[in-house]
């Protein structure tokens, strides 16, 4: 089911009442979830991540705007009529009962004809929980379970009842690093397999990147980009979303744009075509630095890094925001550095500029 | 390993000496008093040993009679404060305006003196040949004859009795129980809504059980509190509670140390070891129930 938010706005009045102004947790979202889609919901921590999940579900009524769920309109229907699954950043299993009885309580609450018997409800929770392979767990409470395996529980309790529509609230925070990857695919794989639409809340942008059909990258409740993974990281729309992703991040230094031409200090260290004169932040991705002896670029050599089969330069210059940047680059080439200066020359395509207020700034490549 | 045992029990000993000296001491003590029979205070002499005291006292009227009031007392205040105390938290849970000034409200008789309410319990249900309680005018308002609640017929006072009980235990448990009602996770509530689930499901298939821990301590400390019970008659119905025929267990140790009929510690240590057991059978019988029902 297709999932379409039009003007949404969720604002909270202010719990101090000496301060007037409301908080704004949500405002003016505007995209579209197209049917049987992954969609990673990214953003820092209280970025309205949760409150816009809690909108989709029905939770919380949008204070503006409509949801609409297909081509039904469901801004006022309650949760439980929207036909939604949900699996809680905590994921709120009952402690009291069983695996097999958080699977089927979805179930219980069924009346009149759409109330399975009793036999039918236990084989569909078993049915799911093979899907999220728990199916040899299911007479445990959820303390004796692993962090993985709850969520697994979780994910089964909010499938069982076959919802149009699959929220995911930081599922994977509670897990440790080999766990969440594995959890990740599992989501993914799950996805796939019942095509429902679903919405995955994360702060990790690995984890978005890595499962998402699209990503929307989200900043003090608004929407700064939305677009395929890959799409997004190429092609920033502002520094914000630039920063945000990318594992190492990005590396931003001050620099100028004259005539044409970039300079980052006294250095003209690319030609960009089209972009206006004046100040500008530089992005560069740590791909888009290719050592060369007669490089435009020149930086300070810190060390080199072999990491697995990443080799990365750390290098400074005064002009960079952070006190070390990293360059991501083959190993034959880091072969040749030493001493402690560098030189680079920039690809074109993984230099981003931005104007002074953050938005980017596009040239001719 | 052995000397972390060491230290605990080091940290422990001044707990356990106080124990011994104010608790388990005396328990012995009245083990053997009970036991000695004839035992006379002034001259601390007593005739032989045996289980005179357990029989005299077993076939004491006044005694049966505190046995059958502080039954019945536990057996109606303990669950209707306790199902009481569940309804006015729900109720206080679930409201948001004023909610601290009602929790205020509820609390305020706990920390009001038991005897003061009392006082107040009986100018409400009194009756002289003169003048009616308030209660007494709202019987004869609605056509009802008068009644003397505190000097009348055993039920009347029986009744007097447990509404008093329950109203001085409830606040403590409002207490308690809006404190539990309160802690339990909204995503809880918040996954029962997205599945559907109704009112009434969520009360006893969610709240109920997560809460059940709470309500389990309450109702143990309940039987314990009810079994005890001696000031709430005293303060209804004055110190000479075998006249009244609202002696409770307690209240016929106190008699039989202190009262009228005083001095006579054996059957007094007799019947403070028959509470003792009786309390002790429930309360084991109820922690066992609890591990049962237990998640
Ligand atoms: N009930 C509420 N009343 C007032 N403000 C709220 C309420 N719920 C959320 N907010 C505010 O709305 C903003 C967005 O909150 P939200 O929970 O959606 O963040 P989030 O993106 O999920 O963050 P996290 O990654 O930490 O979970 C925050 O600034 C938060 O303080
Ligand atoms: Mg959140």
């Amino acid at each position: 089911m297709k999932i379409v938010l039009e003007h949404v706005t969720k604002r909270y009045p202010n719990r101090n009442r000496k301060i007037k102004t409301e908080v704004i947790a949500a405002s003016d979202l505007n995209f579209e979830i197209p049917d049987g889609q992954l969609i990673g919901l990214l953003g820092p921590s209280g970025c309205g991540k949760s409150t816009t999940l809690n909108l989709i579900s029905g939770l919380e009524p949008p204070t503006e705007g409509r949801i609409y769920f297909g081509e039904t309109d469901v801004t006022d229907l309650p949760p439980e009529k929207r036909g939604v699954g949900l699996v809680f950043q905590n994921y709120a299993l009952y402690p009291h009962l069983t695996a097999l009885q958080n699977i089927m309580f979805p179930l219980q609450n069924l009346k009149g004809e759409n109330r399975p018997s009793k036999q039918q409800m236990e084989e569909r929770a078993v049915e799911t929980a093979k899907l999220v392979q728990i199916d040899q767990l299911l007479e445990r409470r959820p303390k004796e379970m692993s962090g993985g395996q709850q969520q697994r529980v979780a994910i089964a309790r909010a499938l069982v009842k076959r919802p149009g529509v699959l929220l995911l609230d930081e599922p994977l925070s509670n897990l440790d690093a080999r766990l969440r990857l594995q959890t990740r695919e599992e989501i993914r794989r799950i996805q796939r397999e019942t095509g429902i639409t679903t919405v995955f809340v994360t702060h990790d942008q690995e984890e978005a990147m890595s499962i998402s059909d699209s990503i929307v990258v989200m900043k003090d409740g608004a929407v700064h980009q939305i677009g395929k993974p890959q799409n997004v990281y190429d092609d920033p729309v502002n520094l914000f979303v630039a920063k945000f992703l990318g594992t190492p991040p990005i590396n931003v230094f001050t620099g100028e744009v004259k005539n044409g031409s970039l300079s980052i200090g006294e250095e003209a260290v690319l030609r960009v075509p089209g972009a206006p004169d004046g100040e500008v932040s530089v992005g560069i991705r740590p791909e888009g630095f290719v050592p060369d002896e007669n490089g435009a670029f020149g930086c300070g050599l810190d060390r080199v890094e072999i990491m697995g089969r990443d080799t990365s330069v750390v290098f400074t210059h005064p002009l960079m925001e952070n006190e070390q940047g990293r360059a991501v680059i083959s190993a034959e080439l880091a072969a040749g550095l030493s001493g402690d200066k560098v030189r680079f020359s920039l690809k074109p395509n993984k230099t981003h500029l931005f104007g002074p207020d953050g938005e980017r700034i596009r040239f001719d490549i | 390993m052995k000397k972390q045992n060491l230290k605990a029990w080091l940290y422990l000993l001044p707990a356990i000496a106080f124990l011994g000296v104010f608790m388990v001491y005396p328990l012995f003590d009245v083990v053997i008093y009970s036991l000695e029979e004839g035992y006379n205070s002034a001259s601390q002499s007593f005739f032989g040993v045996g289980l005179y005291n357990f029989s005299y006292v077993l076939h004491d009227p006044y005694f049966l009679q505190a046995v059958k009031n502080t039954l019945i007392l536990v057996v109606i205040t303990v669950p209707v404060s306790t199902g009481l105390a569940l309804l006015i938290s729900l109720g206080l849970n679930s409201i948001k305006t004023l909610k601290n000034l009602y929790q205020t409200v509820y609390f305020l008789p706990y920390v009001t003196n038991t005897l003061a309410v009392g006082l107040v319990f009986m100018i409400l249900f009194k009756k002289t040949a003169y003048s009616d309680g308030l209660i007494n005018l709202l019987i004869n308002f609605f056509g009802g004859r008068s009644v003397d609640f505190i000097g009348g017929p055993y039920w009347a006072k029986m009744m007097v009795m447990c509404i008093y009980t329950v109203w001085i235990v409830l606040p403590f448990k409002i207490l308690i129980l809006t404190g539990s009602l309160a802690s339990v996770n909204q995503d809880y509530y918040n996954a029962a809504k997205i599945d559907g689930t109704s009112k009434w499901r969520t009360f006893w298939r969610i709240t109920l059980p997560l809460i059940s821990p709470m309500l389990f301590y309450l109702i143990i400390t309940g039987f314990i509190g009810a079994f005890k019970a001696y000031s709430d008659a005293v303060a209804l119905f004055g110190v000479d509670l075998n006249a009244a025929g609202m002696n409770t267990i307690v209240g016929y140790v106190y008699d039989m140390l202190y009262g009228n009929s005083g001095g006579y510690p054996s059957y007094a240590s007799a019947a403070a070891l028959i509470l003792f057991s009786i309390v002790f059978t429930i309360t084991c019988v109820n922690l066992r129930t609890r591990k049962r029902l237990q998640f």
